[in-house]
Order: C-alpha cells, then sequence, then structure tokens
C-alpha cells in the first residue's frame, strides 16, 4: 500500500487519479499507524519552503517518517517541494530540512549572461535521466514533465543526481539516495510520462 | 528545453461552459468536466477555467466545481472568478488545482498577493489583467470588461509582479473570439515590462497565430478559447488541440535560429 502523505499540503488527489490510473494500491492519510505499514511513501509539497516544513513538523508525522525510511529503507518519493524537504535546507526559508539528501536549494537566477530568465520555471521541460535510473525504467526516451517552481535542488554529491533539466542552467530535478527520491517536477500532471514514473516508483522492491 | 505552453481557456457560465466574443454574447460550448475529459485525452499542457460570473455577482468561488473539475484533470490546472483573499487561494490550491488566477481584488488591493504568497509561492499565484486598446496604451479593466482600473498594461503588471504574482495573463478584450491572431505589439509591450512567465489570451483562431506569437516574444503561454473549441467559420462545437508532433513543429518553426529571421 502506497501511503500519500496527508500533512495539509498539495494536489493528493491528483496523485490518487494517477495511482489509480495505474492500479497501484495507495490511500491518503495523516495517520501514523498507516504510515508505520506502508510499503511507498509519496511526500508531496507546495509553496513556500518553511510554510511546508512548519505543516510536516506540526503533523506529528516527522518520527515515523524518521523511523520508515532511515531505519527501515521503504521507497519515499518527495515532489516539488516534498523534494526540496529532503535537502539540508533552502534559500527560501530559514527552517533546516529532513535532511535525508545532501544538499541545498537555490533560487534560480534572475538573468543568464546577458539575457533574462523568467522565474518561476514554469511549463513543460525535457528531462536528461542518468543511465539506469530507477524510475525512468519505462518512461520513454526524450521524456518531458511539467514543473513550476521558483527553487531548484544543488547536490553536495553529484553521485545522488537522477536526473537533469535545463533552465538557464543545468539543475538536477530528480535525485535519489538508496531508498530516498526527490522529483522536482510535477509527475501527477505530466500525463503518460508522469504515469509511467509513477508506475515505476510503485514497483520498486517487487 | 523549455517548452513554450499552449493553453486552452474554458469560460464557466451559469455552470456551463461558454464562449464570448469581445467578452459578450456567450455561446454554449457543453459541459466543463465532459470538457476536462476531452482535454486530458489530448495532453494538454495546461488548463485555465474562468469562473466568469463570480466577480460580476459579487460572489465567493464555487468550491465544489473547482474541487470537481480537478479531480479530472490530468494536467496542470489554473482557476479563476471571484478571488478575493488569500484564504481562498490556499482553499484552492488544496482543491487540487496548481494556479490561482486573480484579478479584480488584487489589482484594489496588492497585498492579497503578497500574503498569498507566503503561503502558497508566487509560482502559484496568476494575476490576469484585462485589458483593452485606449489610444496608444492598453488599459486595464475588471468585471469582466465592465469597469476601468485606470492603469496602463505595463504599470499594473509590474504591481502584480512586485506584489508576488508568478506569472501574468493578459487577456485582450478586443480580440476576444475574434480569431484573427494575438495582439503582438501588446505581447512586447508586457514582454518588455516583466520577467515572470508570460501568457496571451485574445485572438488565436489558428496555430499560426501562436507561432506568430512565439516568434514576436519567444517562449510564453500561447492560450485560447475559440480556437480549440469551435470549428470552421460557422463555429461548430468541435474540441481539438495540436497533438505532441505538432507542438514541437510549431515551437520549432518559431523559435529554432534556422527558422528566425
Amino acid at each position: 500500500m502506497i501511503a500519500i502523505i496527508n500533512y495539509g499540503l498539495g494536489n493528493l488527489h491528483a496523485f490518487a487519479n494517477m495511482l489509480k490510473d495505474i492500479g497501484a494500491p495507495h490511500h491518503i492519510t495523516g495517520d501514523a499507524a498507516d504510515i508505520a505499514t506502508a510499503s511507498h511513501l509519496i511526500l508531496p509539497g507546495v509553496g513556500h519552503f518553511d510554510h511546508a516544513m512548519a505543516r510536516l513538523k506540526a503533523s506529528g508525522l516527522h518520527p515515523v517518517l524518521q523511523q520508515r525510511v532511515l531505519d527501515e529503507g521503504i521507497p519515499i518519493l518527495g515532489i516539488c517541494v516534498g523534494m526540496q524537504m529532503l535537502a539540508d535546507g533552502s534559500a527560501e526559508g530559514e527552517m533546516p530540512g529532513l535532511g535525508w539528501i545532501p544538499g541545498e536549494v537555490i533560487r534560480f537566477p534572475d538573468t543568464v549572461g546577458n539575457q533574462q530568465l523568467p522565474v518561476p520555471h514554469m511549463g513543460w521541460n525535457d528531462v536528461m535521466p542518468v543511465a539506469g535510473a530507477p524510475l525512468f525504467k519505462t518512461v520513454p526516451e526524450n521524456p518531458r514533465f511539467y514543473f513550476l517552481h521558483s527553487y531548484h535542488f544543488r547536490c553536495a554529491d553529484a553521485a545522488d543526481i537522477m536526473a537533469e533539466s535545463e533552465y538557464g542552467l543545468r539543475f538536477p530535478c530528480a535525485v535519489r539516495r538508496a531508498n530516498v527520491f526527490g522529483v522536482q517536477f510535477h509527475p501527477e500532471k505530466s500525463h503518460g510520462f508522469g504515469r509511467d514514473l509513477l508506475a515505476d516508483f510503485a514497483s520498486l522492491g517487487r | 528545453m523549455l517548452h513554450p505552453r499552449i493553453i486552452p481557456v474554458l469560460l464557466v457560465h451559469q455552470g456551463g461552459l461558454y464562449k464570448t466574443r469581445r467578452f459578450a454574447d456567450p455561446v454554449y460550448i457543453g459541459d466543463p468536466i465532459n470538457a476536462v475529459r476531452i482535454f486530458n485525452e489530448k495532453e494538454v499542457d495546461e488548463l485555465m477555467v474562468v469562473d466568469i460570473d463570480a466577480s460580476t455577482e459579487g460572489r465567493a468561488p464555487d468550491y465544489a466545481l473547482i474541487a470537481g473539475l480537478a479531480a479530472e484533470c490530468r494536467m496542470p490546472m489554473a482557476y479563476g472568478g471571484g478571488v478575493t483573499c488569500a484564504e481562498q487561494v490556499q482553499r484552492i490550491t488544496h482543491l487540487g488545482v496548481e494556479k490561482v488566477a486573480v484579478s479584480s481584488a488584487a489589482l484594489a488591493d496588492p497585498s492579497l498577493l503578497a500574503e498569498a504568497s507566503a503561503s502558497v509561492g508566487a509560482q502559484s499565484l496568476v494575476a490576469v489583467l484585462d485589458v483593452k486598446r485606449l489610444g496608444n496604451d492598453w488599459q486595464v479593466f475588471t468585471h469582466n470588461g465592465s469597469r476601468a482600473a485606470g492603469l496602463g498594461v505595463a504599470e499594473a503588471a509590474r504591481r502584480m509582479v512586485a506584489a508576488g504574482a508568478g506569472e501574468i495573463v493578459v487577456n485582450n478584450i478586443d480580440r476576444d473570439g475574434e480569431m484573427a491572431g494575438y495582439d503582438l505589439d501588446l505581447a512586447r509591450h508586457v514582454r518588455a515590462a516583466v520577467s515572470v512567465p508570460l501568457t496571451l489570451l485574445g485572438g488565436a483562431g489558428k496555430r499560426e497565430h501562436i507561432t506568430d506569437l512565439f516568434r514576436a516574444v519567444g517562449i510564453v503561454g500561447a492560450a485560447a478559447g475559440s480556437m480549440f473549441v469551435f470549428k470552421g467559420s460557422l463555429r461548430g462545437v468541435l474540441i481539438s488541440y495540436p497533438d505532441r508532433a505538432r507542438k514541437d513543429q510549431m515551437a520549432k518553426a518559431a523559435l529554432s535560429p534556422a527558422f528566425s529571421g
């Protein structure tokens, strides 16, 4: 059972719809008991970094997440700000992140060379996965995903980068360290590409 | 590479889907949920839904309608209509809507954007500017084009961005439903004024109009109503949308150096 973590943020029903389409058992839950028995976790997130971290702390779910992810090693997928929360911290806020994938979250530059770079980065962009990236196993070649963000991940260890994208600069748009996964884009809003990626996540460990 | 966005815009009026001409004469198109399902199958880049009654009737957004649309929508969705405070913005994003559009209320009091942006983030806040050409400038109107805001479009766009909007949608009332092309001067004028993502609405009638827009201002959102819901000169209702290969062709024709001139 995939638990879509409900801590009062993000488009939870969109994930449920996609998982329903691919036939993966799932539920939306903010209950520690459900998370304690889940096989996979999805950590959505939208909005301001500190707002998201504060909501997660206030939900009281941090300890059970810590236990399932770090001690028991079940797969977790952070999405958008949910991915950024995996970092040590973000330039958008003051609060520390979960620190599960070493790195920082920084803002896109407003200019590149003498060119203006419209921020937020909004729309469909090409995604370049590294060879053998587990979440891109069944995703077609030259995939594109929907992005909507002003801040991006910067990995401390390049080995944690699972895919990159280019917007003014190359940045990690998907990260992975062992069982901890994050994607900056929105698979739940990326049509067939997103469906395949979520199906790959759902089949981890099977 | 970031791809330009091609965005169908659906207008909700009295619970149904309608298309207007110059903000008047609404023609019934069909059922909103049905339209969303068809656009899902066509894998559209983004969808924008605007409740054109809410602000004029002075009522709050129809949350049941929004929740129903969001539940069907497999693509990013923006909702606009009747949003007057930050709590409403938050509530709508929780229903599963990526972006919330504000217009009249944000023009009257830009602090709405600052407050909303602190929780949902600027990337989820769209400021819609309805404009009409007056002399050498484009003036902003609110309440379905019935009230002049007393602001030029460039100044209004700058104010909205300074207050916290992450995207500007410029809706050209003069060209609404006319299907004779975007006002490219307007597009260039607003592009030069702000650096956030920009979407133009009003005027598109065929694919060439969209490539003309990309050629004029680069990677922006090209939004259209009539073009995606009408077919032929008699305006028979038929939902259509270019497939991925066609969209790539359009972007390439407009944006690649070999084709520009």
